[in-house]
């Protein structure tokens, strides 16, 4: 083990720990709103259910944001212990917004512990609503500031190389490079996407095993409705990125879709494989509409892989990802939308029980989504870590003991995973929801559960 | 003053504001484990959980800016102590993550895990033992730079007296700051018996902590002269420190005013700290790292200041309401809201 390159060792840690991280982050990002949402719906319309959907979920949030809050640490940590010439280049250009980020956390974390710790302890409820907020925005924040960072490995501006290192710096140019406007939509509109469908699955599954009928419908109309807003802006999202790539990171876009020639009226090629000479077989090919995803125009040129040098492309295998995640974000899109249609209609029931066993699929599939999108992301920027100045290899640390950390890493996240999910469950199987709305809520008619 | 200077202060401020509020946490978490196996939980454990759950997820934040900061004002630190703290680094972190996780796990899922709880208060003790070691790393002799790289040489870590002197004032430190805490927090609470056992506590810590803080600054003159010599000339820091804990010496003796305690608990360390840190000046690393010659470009360091005074004024409002709300209302600590 120890003899293996820290290269390959310091990506896979990264690896391991941003995926395992990502899972903490996106509910960190998402969860407070949907709490903030059902809290003041609970509130303005009177109705106990709505009000003890946002205590549970609360209740549930805990156990993610502590895994989110020491895995966050850890990466924030690694990016000096593996790649510590990527941080002595990019501390003097994009320390500000990892410094912002902190105060953003701090800001959420503060909050956090005085909204868990305050229900029932003020007169009027919207007080304890309001209180929800910070959290809210904080973790919006921190999610930008962290996403700057990566936008900036992307597109790396406001700096100048002079003859002895860096001549000029601007910190807000850094942070507000070209590539952050795509990203940080991207990442906030798919984090409130994947945190709606899962909770949607959470209420779907309650009424497959019919419990608590009321409840869990309320709880699956506001889910669905949310995952269905937030599914539309992640498209277009997606679109905004699409074009993002054609301009500034070209060789990602045409990696990422098999796109090997410059030419006009340039094909969207979905799935399909690649044979042992490398080439696209299989494939679903859709005429032009590359072109048009890239620049809105069927006859626009688009830049062929070919078009780079070969140690400057990323690897071919990013097309899968990019594949998965899109079709996830049309089912998503798909299927809240038609649940919705069902529940205009008199004479369907939204609620039957494929629809709900679709919608208990559309919360894991979200969350692949957030990985399979970040994969592509992180790998479509290969090989650089600083795209034009910096490579992955020069950036890794030369310690020889970075396998060794990797595999104490790799047991803790699988201790931590399995642990946290078995406590969770411990958390709402001891204290089910109709037991709780009865000792809360008394009022509440014993048939409605 | 230049822009360095505001920037390693405002860093080890927050490093100051994370040695108090981590050793609370830290040894709260110890004193809880070791009362569950003493059989005295039912005194302590009531009291310890209600100041930690409001406020567990801070106490990383205050590490996260520190080393966050130490990046972003002085960014060869990543290039130096990034590639020699790759291993105690990385069990750091380890530490730090069952400690965050586990107290999560034992406070929300189950009520009865020992080891939980045992996981809970062992990184308690761990984690300032494994942290120490990154400022025994700035003073010199044990990273090496040849043919550009960095490496760590373990077996002088290991085999250094100024090591391990000061791992133990690390350990010993937590303990001793977390019962003057805790003997503020049960007396403000009226549990008598919890401030019974943690004021034996606070007065049985000390004496360990003012001998290992004696047995650090001698290890300290065998091993960097030149930093002890200007630690002479803030001797005034240090009496200050002493004087200090002579007074919550004798105030938690006396069993009277535990707040000033504290507060002096505090002063008594934020002094000692502060003469540590100033007497290190010019060096973050011994001989690699000063202040001066390897600061971030001055565009980057201002901005940096700016955002810290703007943080500011988020975060010390804040701060304040989250105290007021759990710290200082005192029904909230005896347990009635």
């Amino acid at each position: 083990m120890m003899d293996l390159d820290p290269v390959l060792m310091s990506r896979l840690l990264t690896t391991i720990t941003l995926v395992f991280h990502i899972i903490f982050a996106t509910l960190g990002v998402g969860v407070p709103l949907m709490i903030s949402i059902a809290e003041f719906i609970g509130i303005k319309k009177k109705d106990p259910h709505y009000t003890m959907l946002a205590r549970r979920w609360a209740r549930g949030f805990v156990i993610p944001v502590a895994i989110g809050v020491v895995t966050g640490t850890a990466i924030g940590l690694q990016l000096s212990l593996l790649w510590p010439e990527f941080m002595q280049v990019g501390g003097n250009v994009i320390a500000l917004p990892l410094f912002m980020e902190v105060f953003a956390f701090f800001f959420e974390a503060i909050f956090l512990g005085i909204y868990m710790y305050t229900w029932d302890r003020f007169k009027k409820p919207m007080t304890h609503w309001w209180l929800s907020l910070p959290i809210v925005i904080g973790g919006a924040m921190s999610a930008f500031f962290i996403t700057t960072v990566n936008a900036f490995m992307n597109t790396p501006e406001g700096f100048e190389i002079g003859g002895d290192g860096f001549a000029a710096i601007n910190p807000l140019e850094a942070m507000f490079n070209p590539a952050t406007p795509t990203k940080v939509f991207h990442v906030l509109a798919s984090a409130y996407l994947t945190v709606a469908a899962i909770l949607a699955a959470i209420a779907a599954f309650g009424l497959l095993r019919k419990k608590t009928k009321e409840y869990h419908k309320k709880a699956l109309k506001l889910t669905v409705t949310l995952t269905f807003i937030f599914a539309i802006f992640t498209a277009i999202a997606g679109d905004v990125s699409a074009k993002f790539l054609a301009e500034y990171q070209p060789e990602k876009l045409a990696a990422g879709e098999w796109h090997f020639e410059t030419e006009g009226n340039a094909d969207l090629i979905l799935f399909g494989w690649l044979n042992e000479e490398n080439e696209p077989e299989g494939v679903i090919r859709l005429p032009g509409l590359l072109s048009f995803l890239a620049y809105s125009d069927f006859n626009a040129e688009v830049t062929g892989l070919e078009e780079f040098p070969e140690a400057e492309r990323p690897p071919l295998w990013i097309h899968y990802m990019f594949d998965l995640m899109v079709t996830i974000g049309v089912f998503l899109l798909g299927i809240s939308f038609l649940y919705l249609l069902l529940s205009k209609l008199k004479r369907w029931n939204e609620n039957n029980k494929f629809m709900l066993w679709m919608l208990v699929l559309s919360g894991p599939l979200a969350m692949l989504a957030i990985e399979f999108g970040w994969i592509y992301a992180e790998e479509g920027r290969q090989p650089w870590i600083l795209r034009g100045y910096m490579t992955v290899e020069e950036a890794a640390t030369t310690s020889p003991y970075v396998g060794w950390m990797f595999v104490l890493f790799l047991l803790l996240y699988i201790a931590l995973g399995v642990i946290g999910a078995v406590v969770l469950r411990k958390v709402f199987k001891n204290n089910p929801v109709e037991d709780e709305l009865e000792k809360k809520y008394p009022t509440i008619e014993k048939g409605d559960k | 003053m230049n822009y360095e200077i505001i920037g390693i202060s405002v860093l080890w401020l927050f490093l100051y504001g994370y040695l108090i509020v981590a050793s609370v946490d830290f040894g709260a978490g110890f004193y809880a484990y070791y009362a569950k196996v003493t059989k005295k939980d039912h005194i302590m454990n009531q009291l310890i959980s209600r100041y930690l759950s409001p406020v567990w997820e801070v106490t990383n934040v205050f590490f996260v800016f520190f080393f966050v900061g130490i990046v972003g004002f002085f960014p060869d630190s990543a290039y130096y102590y990034g590639t020699a703290l790759l291993v105690p680094g990385s069990i750091a972190i380890i530490l730090l993550a069952i400690r965050g996780s586990f107290y999560a796990f034992e406070n929300y899922g189950s009520k009865q895990s020992n080891l939980y709880m045992f996981l809970y208060g062992a990184t308690g003790l761990l984690i300032p033992a494994s942290l120490s070691v990154a400022l025994t790393l700035s003073e010199g002799g044990f990273i090496t730079e040849e043919n550009g790289k960095v490496a760590l040489d373990y077996f002088a870590l290991f085999t250094s007296p100024y090591s391990w002197s000061v791992v133990f004032l690390a350990i010993v430190s937590v303990l001793f700051i977390s019962a003057a805490f805790l003997t503020f927090y049960a007396a403000r609470a009226n549990d008598v018996a919890a401030l019974k056992l943690v004021r034996k506590y606070a007065l049985f810590w000390a004496t360990p902590t003012i001998i290992a803080a004696l047995t650090t600054f001698i290890a300290l003159g065998q091993h960097n002269e030149r930093h002890y010599q200007n630690m002479f000339d803030y001797w005034w820091m240090f009496g200050l420190s002493v004087g200090f804990f002579m007074i919550a010496m004798w105030l938690i003796y006396e069993g009277k005013r535990y707040g000033l305690a504290f507060i002096s608990v505090m002063l008594q360390f934020f002094f000692a700290f502060f003469g540590y840190g100033v007497s290190h000046l010019p060096y973050i690393l011994d001989p690699y790292i000063t202040v001066y010659e390897n600061a971030t470009h001055e565009s980057t360091g201002i901005a940096l200041i700016i955002v810290f005074i703007a943080g500011l004024f988020l975060l010390i409002p804040s701060l304040i309401l989250l105290m007021r709300l759990f710290l200082f209302d005192a029904d909230y600590v005896k347990g009635k809201k």
